[in-house]
């Protein structure tokens, strides 16, 4: 007798009992559903939530094998153990074994706290409010480890999933009733309540903390850097100049929080969700727009000298306005967070505006606030809130097209 | 004997649970998540304000049947008006520090829902004994909430509780920040305040079935 079987004899038998929802939830998260409709006029169609979630997830798995490289090689580049990587992305500096035994070391476990805290929460609602696990969470528990520096201590990450899935997500009626996206939610609350471990030069390069605080003991060490792209330019830094650093930071051979540097493997991840109608091509290409309007804005005052050499923001408001687009979490906030069906717009021009706001935003933060140095993580949130106030007003401008329209047609 | 009649003691019970100014009437909330960062803030607060909605109310209540209807909202203001100029006072005479961190919200207590709300609500119709004793049960109602969301701030934000280390030292690294946990900064922001005054509002409705709401 296989899996399924057992299952569902398990569902059968908890049946009305307080635990029920959780056999289920196994069940429907392995197997087709027993309870499928089999008769009469049915559209049939394949992408259901769970089919929805696990086409995001796929498009994260690049991602995260990169990023599992990446750390080793941050680490071992910072400790001066291996040579820059130089033969483009498939350079065998990079994809080497040791590079990947530091990653996993230190991401799987993220993953598996991300996905085993908020599981276990969803549970425990849909226990308490008995209703069934919805799978909502999948996508979070995913986008979680991938947007956090590498360091990040477990207990801080499940005591920030614990508040992002219940204060974001289950307080507003669970799945699909979320008004904020639950991955920047639970971002955000690490960004305020551990800003030391959230930002700053040291956090995104494994190790190079650690390091920090021997020296502070008395170590007489080599002090690591974990200086990010954003980082060294808000500081007037010049960095990214080089044809070769930017193919770096394309490429995604930079630190950074976990997941978010390899734009190409984001751009791939982007193409496969548009072609797959899961992302919105809306969404992205508008947000891209606003961030390189933001940015031209930029390189304009900067060249027309009204701004000082020595003001704080000069560094990244002369940065390449296209630039922007490598550089930072831009891309992957982009193309995984903002595209959320549940918490962005719904309109199709509802999708330009807020989109486009998004951009827009993310640059404008990045370089006006030096002490937030992700702007694209308040900026979808931002957006998020005024979602559904855009929705309203494109509703209700079409409402009143179509009604002079009608006007028209009867005079 | 006992010192008060069922009914009186209701107007001081209430407030606390069933029908507290914070969490069921939703007053009050701007003072509430500026200052209870800090427990000696939240108390010093909740202080001032049986104070001023006891006294106050004392006072609306013997003068309720000579203020013109017309003009009573500028004599409530000026009723609270002086009671708060009081309160600021003692303040910057007996625990200067103290006033300085609660800086202008002592004096914004005057425009603090709670206090015009019973002022109209029950000081206006009642004789002064019972305006006192409705005037220092919301006064309390609305303090307890003050203490708990102070209380919380302060110990998950700063570590301390009425300014004493009682996790251990963050800096010298020793009894929890020895483990390696860390004072959550958000606590400390206005935000959280909300969110905490929030999950009292969930834990208590959970709780008392004669608040949840029909669908």
């Amino acid at each position: 007798m296989g899996l399924k079987q057992n299952l569902h004899k398990l569902k059968e038998k908890y049946k009305g009992t307080k635990i029920a929802p959780a056999f289920g939830a196994f069940h429907t998260f392995l197997y087709t559903p027993n309870d499928t409709a089999k008769a009469g006029t049915h559209i049939k169609a394949a992408d259901d939530l769970k089919r929805t979630m696990n086409i995001v997830i796929i498009a994260l798995i690049p991602c995260l094998i990169f990023a599992m490289f990446n750390a080793g090689y941050q680490q071992y580049l910072a400790l001066g153990e291996i040579q820059a990587v130089s033969g483009g992305f498939f350079s065998s500096e990079f994809w080497t074994m040791d590079n990947l035994i530091v990653g996993l070391w230190k991401i799987l476990p993220l993953v598996f706290v991300s996905y085993g805290v908020g599981l276990g929460v969803e549970f425990i609602f849909a226990t308490i409010k008995d209703h069934e696990v919805e799978e909502g969470y999948l996508v979070t528990g995913m986008l979680v480890p991938l947007i956090v520096p590498i360091d990040i201590p477990i207990w801080m990450l499940t005591v920030a999933v614990i508040f992002g899935v219940v204060i974001g997500k289950e307080v507003f009626g669970g799945t699909g009733m979320n008004v904020l996206n639950p991955a920047l939610t639970i971002r955000a609350f690490l960004f305020f309540a551990y800003p030391t471990w959230m930002s700053g030069d040291k956090v995104w390069v494994h190790g190079a903390v650690a390091r920090t605080n021997e020296i502070a003991a008395g170590s007489t060490a080599d002090a690591m850097s974990g200086e990010t792209i954003l980082g060294s330019l808000a500081q007037g830094n010049n960095v990214i100049e080089s044809a070769d650093s930017i193919w770096n930071a394309f490429y995604g051979f930079i630190p950074g929080s976990v997941g978010e540097t390899s734009t190409l493997l984001i751009l791939l991840g982007g193409l496969f969700l548009i072609f797959t109608k899961i992302g919105s091509w809306r969404i992205m290409l508008s947000s891209v727009l606003g961030a390189l309007v933001m940015g031209l804005i930029f390189n304009g005052v900067a060249d027309a000298g009204i701004i000082s050499e020595g003001s704080n923001f000069y560094g990244l408001m002369n940065t390449t306005f296209w630039h922007h687009l490598l550089i930072g979490g831009f891309a992957f906030g982009v193309v995984y967070m903002a595209t959320d069906p549940v918490t962005g717009s719904q309109t199709n021009k509802g999708k330009w505006i807020y989109g486009f706001l998004i951009g827009f935003l993310s640059i404008m933060i990045r370089v006006f606030n030096p002490a937030y140095p992700e702007g694209v993580m308040l900026a979808i949130l931002l957006m998020n809130v005024f979602a559904p106030t855009i929705d309203h007003y494109v509703v209700k401008a079409n409402v009143k097209r179509r009604l002079k329209r009608l006007k028209t047609i009867k005079a | 004997m006992a010192l008060l009649s069922k009914k009186d003691a209701k107007l001081i019970t209430d407030p606390l649970a069933d029908n507290n100014p914070i969490t069921i009437q939703v007053l009050g909330i701007c003072s509430a998540l500026a200052i209870t960062a800090e427990l000696n803030a939240s108390l010093v607060m909740a202080v001032s304000v049986i104070f001023v909605l006891g006294v106050g109310n004392v006072v609306i209540s013997l003068m309720r049947n000579i203020i013109p209807s017309k003009i009573r909202i500028i004599v409530q203001l000026i009723v609270v008006a002086a009671l708060v100029i009081i309160v600021d006072l003692v303040l910057k005479a007996f625990a200067y520090e103290l006033s300085k961190t609660l800086s202008v919200f002592i004096g914004l207590i005057i425009t603090n829902c709670i206090i015009m709300g019973r002022f109209e609500a029950f000081a206006l119709a009642n004789g002064p004994w019972r305006a006192f004793l409705d005037g220092v049960g919301n006064a309390l109602g609305y303090g307890i909430i003050l203490i708990i969301v102070g209380f919380f701030r302060e110990l998950l934000g700063s570590g301390t509780l009425f300014g004493i280390p009682v996790l251990g030292d963050p800096i010298a690294k020793t009894g929890l920040y020895a483990f390696g946990y860390e004072n959550n900064g958000f606590m400390i922001m206005p935000p959280m305040a909300l969110i905490v005054v929030g999950l009292i509002i969930w834990v208590q409705r959970s709780k008392n079935e004669a608040l949840i709401e029909e669908n």
